[in-house]
């Protein structure tokens, strides 16, 4: 049986055991993450995009399987025909199946922007946090490579190494490696101020190792401008990884994403305009949708920033 | 001033030459132009292949750190060396950078005053019906790609060109080869091909310094010295003109330069879509082809465009901004 803790304390006495209730228990103060979530619902369009991208991820993994037909078929019988009952988006030159095409490279493109988004703001999380908090040597050594890492030639490189290697995993941490030096600044820049508030000093004193403090106080006070960054580099890697695609540089035959879609339409856009609009349009409506996510965050998260978007 | 910017225009060298270095290390440790002359029928014996690509500075039998002080030597003449078949880089980078030049100028200055002025408009205009049409637009153009701009703008072009009955629109090309007339047709054959890429570049520029502009300008019209402006007795348009646009434009000329090299990745998706043969163009072509030397002059180009793009932003921020110009 458990016994409620105010009572260990000694707090409350005889009634409180009479009907077991907890007198503390209407000062209760809504969670962090209820206020978040109540301050981003009142918001209609950031609603409105949550809800496009759920029905569009739902479309690109559920929907896919509505139709009968797969990415990789061929139907001989309807060659280059526009959308109707049996082919939803209509098909290519080789019968091939838009919709399920479109479902497939969307689940690529999807894939990739999440992974790129969790690895590069993961990697501006460490890297700034490390550099502002230590300083001295480490900080010198991290802020380089990221000056470094900005006048690289980054499209350059990716260009070269992915059709080379060909490899999917090399691709996703060749586009983390470009997108997240910028926001490793800003966590830097916080850190230094965070690293002299009372709390973390107080940490320091107790004797609580750098990386611990790093993990336990100074990145969950950066928590916002984590989430916000990792919602608009989520945008950021699927526009690169479809136009980097588009070029025949990212995703590779016979792996498709939306981006190799848009390029194989590209030469016949005008006559057959269904191969182009439908990708496309997937593509603009999910990014759109995140973008409304992110600045929904942002007003939610950060008060400060006013409803100035 | 002048001290400040000798410095930072030696700063930009610097970096100019580290990046253009990396590229064409990267380059030559990678692509490998070899593969045009192997696999022939009938083959070519492995000396001749030496030879040819020894001549070009391309044979990956040579040691990189000398193919890469012969191409040094060759930069400092001003010779950026040959393509893979034999042909001068200066000769086709001469003719292709004029080409993107065109795109790349009308394109980032009227996407650049667009931008700046459909911000401070909307930002002056806030929830109005104008403001928030301009919001809307920017915020759709920002989450469309510049090739799906591109190519949606050719799809609405052929069907208005269909409506009409006559080719009002041209969307492929630089000009009609077979074109009639004297000078004067010549030019308005340009002119009319030049109308897509320019919107595209210019539409995609625009939305995102809008939304930005909108923003710094939003910050500064609650401020006090604008206030001060109206106070003392200027007009409304000459306070938000002097005080309050001239403050509010620091930040975005800063992003604008910033992205340049964002715009280049965008006129060579104009310049592949539209079928235009700039730099763009070349830059994609060379990589598939394994051309070493063309791959680091473009490169080069790329970086001297963002230097110059840099330095023009520091005289710019210098002259909008004081704390700059006294010096710190």
């Amino acid at each position: 049986m458990t016994v409620p803790s105010h009572e260990l304390m000694g707090t409350v006495t005889a009634e409180s055991g009479v009907d077991g209730r907890a007198p503390l228990d209407e000062t209760q103060v809504p969670g962090r993450a209820r206020v978040v979530w109540r301050r981003f619902r009142h918001q209609k369009t950031a609603v409105a995009g949550l809800i496009l991208v759920f029905l569009l991820v739902l479309m690109a993994f559920v929907g896919i399987h509505l139709t009968h037909w797969k990415y990789t078929d061929h139907d001989f019988n309807a060659l280059q025909v526009g959308p109707n009952s049996s082919h939803w988006f209509g098909t290519d030159l080789t019968g091939k199946d838009l919709f399920s095409a479109t479902m497939r490279g969307a689940q690529k493109s999807i894939v990739i922007g999440l992974l790129v988004a969790l690895l590069a703001t993961g990697t501006a999380a460490l890297v700034g946090s490390f550099a502002g908090y230590f300083g001295g040597w480490t900080d010198r050594i991290l802020m380089w490579i990221v000056d470094l890492l900005l006048i690289v030639p980054s499209f350059l490189i990716i260009a070269i190494l992915t059709p080379k290697f060909r490899s999917f995993w090399l691709f996703v941490l060749l586009l983390g490696m470009f997108i997240w030096q910028i926001t490793a600044r800003i966590v830097r820049g916080q850190t230094l101020s965070l690293r002299e508030r009372e709390y973390v000093l107080a940490a320091k004193y107790m004797g609580v190792g750098g990386p611990r403090i790093i993990f336990r106080h100074v990145l969950p006070n950066l928590a916002s401008l984590l989430i916000i960054d990792a919602t608009i580099n989520v945008s950021v890697a699927i526009i690169t990884e479809t136009g980097l695609s588009f070029f025949g540089f990212g995703v590779q035959p016979p792996d498709i994403s939306l981006g190799t879609l848009i390029a194989d339409a590209q030469a016949s856009a005008t006559v057959f305009p269904w191969l182009f609009l439908f990708p496309a349009g997937f593509l603009v409506l999910f990014v759109l949708a995140v973008n409304l996510i992110g600045n929904g965050l942002r007003d939610a998260l950060d008060p400060s920033s006013g409803k100035s978007q | 001033m002048g001290k400040y910017l000798a410095r930072r225009l030696l700063n930009y060298v610097v970096l100019v030459f580290i990046a253009t270095s990396m590229a064409y290390l990267l380059a030559a440790l990678t692509l490998n132009p070899r593969t045009h002359f192997e696999g022939r029928n009938p083959p070519i014996p492995i000396a001749t292949q030496d030879r040819t690509l020894s001549n070009y500075n391309l044979n990956d039998k040579t040691p990189i750190l000398e193919r890469y002080g012969t191409w040094l030597s060759g930069l400092a003449h001003g010779d950026l060396g040959k393509t893979w078949a034999g042909s001068s880089i200066n000769a086709e980078a001469g003719r292709r950078m004029w080409v993107s030049g065109q795109l790349l100028l009308i394109g980032t200055i009227l996407g650049g005053i667009l931008g700046i002025a459909a911000g401070a408009y909307a930002a002056v205009k806030q929830y109005r019906i104008a403001d928030n049409v301009l919001s809307t637009g920017s915020f759709v153009l920002l989450a469309t790609p510049v090739f799906v701009l591109a190519i949606l703008l050719q799809v609405m072009a052929s069907r208005f060109n269909q409506a009409v009955g006559r080719k009002v629109f041209e969307y492929s090309g630089q000009y009609n080869p077979a074109q009639a007339g004297g000078w004067f047709s010549h030019a308005g054959d340009r002119l009319v091909h030049l109308i897509l890429p320019t919107i595209t570049l210019t539409l995609a520029g625009a939305s995102y310094l809008m939304l930005y502009q909108r923003n710094a300008m939003l910050d500064v019209l609650g401020s006090d010295y604008v206030r001060t402006a109206r106070a003392k007795g200027l007009r409304r348009t000459r306070a938000l003109r002097r005080h309050a646009l001239r403050t509010a434009l620091i930040p975005s000329v800063t992003l604008f330069t910033y992205a340049f090299a964002t715009i280049f990745v965008g006129a060579t998706f104009t310049e592949i879509i539209f079928g235009w043969h700039g730099m763009g163009e070349w830059f994609v072509q060379s990589i598939q082809a394994n051309d070493t030397n063309a791959v680091a002059a473009i490169t080069l180009f790329v970086a001297v465009l963002v230097l110059v793009a840099s330095f023009l932003q520091d005289i710019i921020v210098g002259f909008l901004d004081p704390r700059v110009r006294v010096g710190r």
